[in-house]
């Protein structure tokens, strides 16, 4: 047993363990209902709707629609993408504040902000 | 040297077939970019085996024909990040000489992630992705430990015949 786990790997594994689990509890405790979808297109606002509000977005690049967002029942979610993988699509709807889906390959990121900002949004922009 | 290139030449295959089986199973958990890491025990085995600059230089190698293959660019870009940073963390952890291989793993499966997320918030410029950070850690730190344990079987039965 000695070659394969020691004292000091469980005491390294725990302490890993432990700041992770913070981070997490720090983020769950973060959390709070969205007012509204902003939509990133390269790092730029490209729209920002209300999510009381039930549409379809074409999100466009260069005139070709991209990525279909729908916002529904205060939840948005990524509904097609023009990329390989898919992965935004598969992606949860969110509606907590701070949520958010990413297109990598299309760069587009869907955030969702809450009514109370902290600084960090103005620090970190 | 002339074997020694055969068997990085061999190992880098081996480590191809593994992305390629990885990137055959669909492993969804709510937040995407979550994979089982299977390369890494190639990583690992010669980490401990063969060397430092052999592991690194197979891994890096791994990362951009993989990205070729079965990926796109920026699956490359992103993987190269995680890659390298955990590739370091592993090296540093396994220097100090008193953590076994799974901690080694677990850390460089957790330091992958992260290096992953942090160059995909700067790519998309926003850093409210990082909200995602402890998920993909927990599941760094899960993946990481299984392929642990797979290596240091691998490297207790067969290390020394590498």
């Amino acid at each position: 047993m000695k070659k394969r786990f020691g004292k000091t790997d469980f005491i390294v594994l725990l302490v890993i363990l432990a700041v992770i689990s913070l981070a997490g509890i720090f983020v769950v405790l973060n959390r709070e209902n969205g007012e509204t979808v902003v939509i990133f297109l390269q790092g730029d606002v490209y729209q920002e709707i209300p999510l009381t509000e039930n549409r379809e977005i074409e999100i466009q690049k260069e005139g070709v629609t991209v990525n279909v967002l729908n916002i529904r029942d205060g939840k948005a979610d990524m509904t097609d993408a023009d990329c390989p993988d898919k992965l935004c699509v598969h992606q949860k709807p969110i509606s907590k504040s701070g949520e958010t889906i990413v297109c990598l390959p299309n760069k587009i990121v869907v955030e969702v902000k809450g009514g109370q900002e902290g600084d960090f949004d103005s620090m970190a922009r | 040297m002339k074997i020694k290139t055969a068997y990085l030449g061999m190992y880098l295959a081996l480590a191809l077939i593994c992305s390629y089986v990885e990137s055959l199973i669909p492993f969804y958990f709510g937040v995407p970019g979550i994979k089982l890491g299977l390369t890494n025990v190639v990583v690992v085995l010669l980490l401990y085996t063969l060397g430092t600059k052999e592991a690194f230089l197979v891994s890096v190698i791994r990362i951009i024909l993989a990205g070729f293959l079965f990926g796109n660019p920026f699956s490359i870009l992103y993987s190269l990040s995680g890659g390298i940073l955990s590739f370091l963390s592993m090296y540093l952890l396994k220097g100090g000489g008193k953590l076994k291989v799974v901690t080694v793993s677990v850390a460089g499966g957790v330091m992958h992630n992260m290096g992953q997320l942090v160059t995909a918030a700067l790519v998309v410029e926003n850093y409210h992705i990082l909200y995602y950070l402890p998920v993909l850690l927990i599941a760094g730190f899960v993946t990481g430990f299984f392929i642990g344990i797979v290596s240091q079987e691998i490297i207790l039965r067969i290390g020394n015949r590498v």
